[in-house]
């Protein structure tokens, strides 16, 4: 366990290097989030409610979801070293620690997500609460809880998009589709409650949701959440946090015992 | 048997180890997968207190073999053991036992100065903090690395991140080290600081070392015996000595080069 805090601390040390790159991020997300927040206010306009939310709900989804971005990493490219380091057999680094592999890049990604909350995440919804109105949280530390574990299935996924490269070695093409795919049914493009009922259901119990719909309805506090409550919107990302881990260290033991290391 | 009575026996005991390879080739609609054996057939023991320097022809197939060693890489046919362990199903375990080098690769962060990959060995290898204050202190004088352990590694030159990856598989005081290449593009200094450091380091706290250069000068500084690798198969293992007397007349050079034609000749 020692270990896996050094990991944590170095993690978050490595990734405050990139000072630049964090202020860049914050200033994109806020802008596309001030854009996103102003077309949510025109459609609301002609319906003050839909599906349960209001536009104040809606605009302040927007933001959670911009400031979730940096977090969970889930729209861009690879975004995992791990990717790279596949590619070119650097892995066999990685494999030579006593250490797991998974819970290696685990305690050094929640190094990067706790800097990119703190330093891209947080001051992009500060920018929103300037900008528009937003609406307080209404169980402050169930959406703490639930942001722990954003960052944690933020992690898992991605952590199972890399993995595929010991199969394909050339992830890129799973990551624009997943790039894709992952955010709109995360709700972090646009509001679950916005799609028809039936879909929004369906995807709110997949594990992209948990991503953003989840915690967003636990801030906002919404009975459209498992069990209609905040535990029942923690519990659903717990699950899914232990499947998903589950299934990275199984999918990890198959691919060190079966997949080859590359390169001299 | 327990496990220390088979480490005192053999620290490497490898016997008829293969590894093939598949391989697609051919674009889509004629594409056929082929077996290309990298390694053939392997044996190797190594005793405790030896040092073993593998040659061999690019190709050869020495990187799979360390590869299979260090567990990162299951063979497809034979049996190995390495400290007393299967490789690749214990290789957690083993990585405690042991240290490697891959003189290609680092395993150092990247982005951050070279004492903290140092100092992180200390939790990675539970090392009591005492012993590792002292280990550190030691190899950091020994490997010259004060003037930049405050370094970002990706500044370092190669000769000096090859003596930090060199530390970083030390601290934990592993009694087998494996290294790939570990002189490979260094300066005739710093390559005479690294061999003079394993030759103590084999001496005084009789760490057994099994390594692979291209670098003669490597073999005749350290070791005593010389295993040659050629097309996956051992061509040679015996003492230097033994590697000499197969053409008293002529320098080891030519000895070893006649070896790996000797290779290409047959079928
Ligand atoms: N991942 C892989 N897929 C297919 N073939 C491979 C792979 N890795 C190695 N090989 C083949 O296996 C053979 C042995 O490679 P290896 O890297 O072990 O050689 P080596 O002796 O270390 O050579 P060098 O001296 O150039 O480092 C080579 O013919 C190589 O092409
Ligand atoms: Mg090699």
């Amino acid at each position: 366990m020692l270990v896996h805090g050094a990991v944590y601390a170095r993690g978050l040390r490595r990734y405050s290097t990139y000072r630049a790159a964090t202020l860049a991020g914050v200033l994109t997300n806020s802008v596309f989030g001030a854009i996103n927040a102003m077309v949510l206010l025109a459609l609301f306009g002609a319906r003050p409610e839909i599906n349960g939310y209001d536009a104040t709900d809606a605009v302040t989804q927007v933001f959670i979801g911009q400031a979730l971005i940096g977090v969970t990493l889930i729209i861009s490219g690879p975004s995992l070293d791990l990717s790279t380091r596949i590619r070119t057999g650097d892995v066999a680094m990685d494999l030579l620690r006593p250490v797991p592999l998974q819970s290696w890049w685990l305690a050094q990604d929640l190094g990067r997500a706790t800097f990119a909350f703190a330093w891209r995440g947080l001051p992009t919804f500060a920018v929103g609460a300037l900008l528009f109105d937003l609406a307080a949280p209404d169980a402050p530390l169930a959406t703490v809880v639930s942001l722990l574990l954003v960052a944690v299935l933020g992690f898992a996924l991605r952590y199972l998009y890399t993995l595929s490269g010991f199969w394909i070695l050339d992830v890129r093409g799973l990551w624009t589709l997943m790039g894709f795919v992952g955010p709109v049914a995360a709700g972090m493009m646009l509001p679950l409650a916005l799609f028809p009922a039936p879909v929004a259901d369906v995807l709110r119990l997949l594990p992209w949701a948990s991503l953003v719909q989840i915690p967003a309805e636990i801030y906002l506090g919404k009975d459209t959440l498992p069990g209609g409550s905040a535990l029942g919107g923690l519990a659903l990302q717990a699950g899914w946090a232990t499947v998903l881990l589950g299934l990275g260290a199984w999918v990890t033991g198959r691919a060190t015992r079966k997949v080859v290391v590359q390169g001299g | 048997m327990t496990t220390e009575e088979h480490t005192a026996r053999a620290m490497v005991e490898a016997v008829g180890i293969g590894r093939d390879f598949t391989v697609a080739e051919g674009r889509f609609p004629r594409r056929v997968k082929r077996v290309v054996p990298a390694v053939r057939s392997i044996d190797l023991t190594v005793r405790p207190g030896e040092i073993v320097a593998c040659l061999g022809p690019n190709g050869a197939g020495k990187s799979s073999t360390m590869k299979m060693l260090t567990g990162i890489l299951s063979p497809t046919r034979g049996s190995l053991r390495v400290a007393g362990l299967e490789p690749s199903r214990r290789r957690t375990t083993l990585a405690r036992r042991i240290g490697v080098v891959f003189g290609q690769r680092t395993g150092l962060w990247w982005d951050l100065p070279l004492r903290d990959s140092l100092e992180l060995t200390r939790h990675l290898y539970r090392v009591p903090a005492a012993e590792h204050a002292h280990r550190y202190a030691e190899l950091t004088e020994l490997l010259e690395l004060g003037p930049f352990l405050s370094t970002p590694v990706r500044q370092l030159s190669l000769g000096q991140r090859m003596r930090g990856d060199l530390t970083a598989a030390l601290l934990h005081n592993p009694r087998l080290l494996v290294l790939d290449e570990p002189t490979i593009g260094l300066d005739v200094v710093s390559k005479a600081t690294i061999r003079s450091f394993l030759a103590r380091l084999n001496r005084e706290e009789g760490t057994t070392i099994l390594l692979t250069t291209h670098d003669l000068g490597d073999v005749e500084r350290l070791c005593e015996r010389v295993v040659v690798i050629d097309r996956g198969s051992v061509a040679f293992d015996g003492g230097l000595d033994g590697l000499r007397a197969r053409d008293p007349g002529s320098d080891i050079e030519t000895v070893v080069a006649g070896l790996y034609r000797d290779g290409a000749a047959r079928p």
